[in-house]
């Protein structure tokens, strides 16, 4: 199987909605694992992965799954389950039913189809309420039901749509496991979500969109990595913590180093990391500090997020 | 490319295809289509609609029961008749349950949300028209063939052995099958057409009724232009002729008729043409629900 067969590809891909811009020029390309759509409202997380299923067609450019296109339903629905936002059902229909069904359109028999649709209502913990009509589940039920729906024909790509909305906390750390279940088998999982914390705990890799443009993509810490506009933060948790900003001091791409308020510490904001890690090296292996910890302060989605989008939303 | 070629190509498609998964996803897509359109509490104007001859007929077996029931008598019921299958079911019931029943097999996921299921779904988008066409032809047929077999054995029954012998040792069997015939490619012929209406306007009540005006007026068309309407094609079917009444009468023009074949032939291919424009627009669709 070539590379390309492996992965998800956007070339070039714009969406206009009349004059309406959605998405312009998205290329990027994404293997397996958990892949993040990180920005606000209206940035258009939803708008790619509705192009990525085929429930709409790009203005231009062209989009991969494994090789294959919506246009190749039967084989591409094979390989993708998606979990969308709309919280809709067929009228009247029960959990049981609402997964069964589908998987019979997949060509399952009977046997395998009910096999299959009493696993995906274990693995979304949804099996006692499985004969109840989906009318009468609460928010996070009809969240998770069309979870085990996606998940149910053991899809290679799964694409999430804010999966963890209207979640109780247990169910949300249910579902995250869940998530990191499926993508060590080596799937791809893409979820958009605005709970950046656990988007940080569970990505790979992040794709920030802002004004239907993606700002930046990759893994997170090469991502942190491309901002040079803001100095890295590094926090060192050490024992004589002044010798340590003094000697910070002396570097010119150190622009600032904060000692904790316990003192047993220091905040470095640097431009560049790599000089200040051989400075700490250096200075510890002169036995003039001791270091308990070392740890960078902002490479996570929440201050990328801050860097590139900013807290109103738009491109910084 | 020659003729030769092309069938060639024609025949190594056909056997890439996975017809079984076809047939059986179609199957499904009727199974749920058909639980979801005939057995709901929505639908009971539409029982109304097709069940008002009967209840008709019914009162009128009951209450004039005494009456002289001879040849003539006979005679009378059988124009009657017509004129209830021809001027009533065809003009106005069928073509108001179709409207309601082929409008909302795409138009009604989309009012509800759930068309993205269906599209989500391991299913060819034609599959999808096909799957849903035919269960709304399922609905549609089976309540108007029910109502216009209750027409006719309750028209026929309250004469007796008279009845019985005009049935099935006159040509009223015959004409119950002529009536079965016309009333399913009645349900077919108007259903293609609302379902592509449906794909192709958000609102398919005027285009609708754009028809059912074009469907009225049609016989004062020329010949050519009769042949685009589906009541052309039905009324070559009908086993009794309507003497033509009302204002439009001086201007009819009496098209040449075509042989029943033609004419059943002629509505299928007009229906399959229908079908395959909708399959066109389908492939087209997106899920806006937002700008619907």
């Amino acid at each position: 199987m070539t590379s390309s067969a492996r992965q998800i590809v956007f070339a070039n891909v714009s969406k206009f909605y009349g004059e309406v811009l959605g998405v312009n020029k998205v290329s990027f390309s994404l293997g397996p694992g958990i892949t993040s759509l990180v920005g606000p409202n209206g940035s258009g997380k939803t708008t790619l992965m509705n192009l990525l299923t085929g429930l709409i067609r790009p203005s231009q450019g062209a989009i991969y799954v494994l090789g294959l296109t919506p246009q190749q339903p039967i084989e591409f629905f094979r390989q993708v389950g998606y979990c969308t936002q709309f919280d809709s059902f067929p009228p009247g229909t029960n959990g049981y039913d609402f997964i069964y069904w589908p998987l019979r359109l997949h060509g399952f028999d009977r046997d395998q189809a009910a096999k299959l649709t009493n696993e995906a209502l274990e693995r979304a913990g949804m099996a006692h309420v499985a004969r109840r009509k989906v009318a009468g589940y609460s928010k996070g039920m009809r969240q998770r039901i069309r979870l085990a729906q996606a998940i149910a024909h053991h899809p290679s790509v799964l694409v999430l749509d804010e999966p963890l909305n209207g979640l109780d906390p247990m169910a949300r750390a249910e579902s995250i496991a869940l998530f990191e279940t499926i993508a060590k088998q080596g799937m791809h999982v893409i979820i958009s979500s605005h709970i950046l914390e656990e988007v940080d705990r569970i990505s790979d890799r992040v794709v920030l969109m802002s004004s239907g443009y993606v700002v930046a993509e990759g893994q997170i810490r090469e991502v942190r990595k491309e901002v040079h506009d803001h100095p890295m933060q590094i926090l060192v948790r050490c024992s004589n913590a002044g010798r340590l900003a003094a000697a910070a001091f002396e570097l010119d791409h150190v622009v600032e180093a904060k000692i904790l308020n316990d003192g047993h510490g220091v905040l470095v904001r640097t431009h560049d990391a790599e000089q200040f890690y051989l400075l700490l090296n250096k200075i510890v292996s002169g036995g003039l500090v001791e270091v308990d910890a070392v740890a960078p302060a902002d490479d996570d989605v929440n201050s990328i997020y801050q860097y590139l989008i900013g807290s109103d939303g738009g491109p910084v | 490319m020659s003729a030769q070629d092309l069938v060639a190509r024609a025949q190594r498609w056909s056997k890439e295809q996975p017809w079984r998964l076809f047939g059986s996803q179609i199957f499904i897509l009727v199974r749920n289509e058909v639980r979801r359109n005939l057995f709901t509490r929505r639908r009971i104007w539409m029982y109304l609609l097709a069940l008002i001859p009967v209840l008709i007929i019914l009162a009128h077996v009951i209450f004039d029961r005494n009456e002289p029931a001879g040849p003539a008598q006979i005679e009378n019921d059988t124009q009657v008749l017509a004129g209830i299958v021809q001027l009533y079911y065809l003009r106005l019931g069928i073509f108001f349950a179709c409207m309601a029943v082929f409008t909302w097999l795409f138009r009604g996921e989309i009012v509800e949300r759930t068309l993205h299921y269906q599209f989500l779904a391991p299913v060819r988008r034609e599959v999808l028209v096909v799957g849903k066409f035919l269960a709304g032809a399922v609905v549609a047929t089976a309540l108007f063939e029910t109502a216009v077999l209750a027409c006719v054995f309750l028209m026929y029954s309250r004469f007796g052995s008279a009845g019985k012998s005009y049935v099935f040792d006159g040509p009223g069997l015959g004409q119950l099958e002529s009536y079965l015939l016309v009333t399913a490619l009645a349900c077919l012929g108007y259903g293609a057409a609302f379902l592509a209406l449906s794909l192709l306007f958000k609102n398919p009540i005027i285009p609708g009724v754009v028809i059912m005006g074009w469907e009225t007026i049609a016989p004062i068309f020329p010949a050519w232009a009769q042949r685009l309407s589906v009541t052309f094609y039905l009324k070559q079917l009908c086993p009794v002729s309507l003497p033509i009444r009302g204002p439009l009468a001086i201007f009819t023009i009496v098209a040449e008729p075509v042989s029943p074949f033609i004419a059943a032939l002629g509505l299928l291919c007009l229906t399959i043409a229908i079908l395959a424009l909708s399959c066109f627009l389908i492939h087209r669709m997106e899920i806006t629900y937002t700008a619907e």
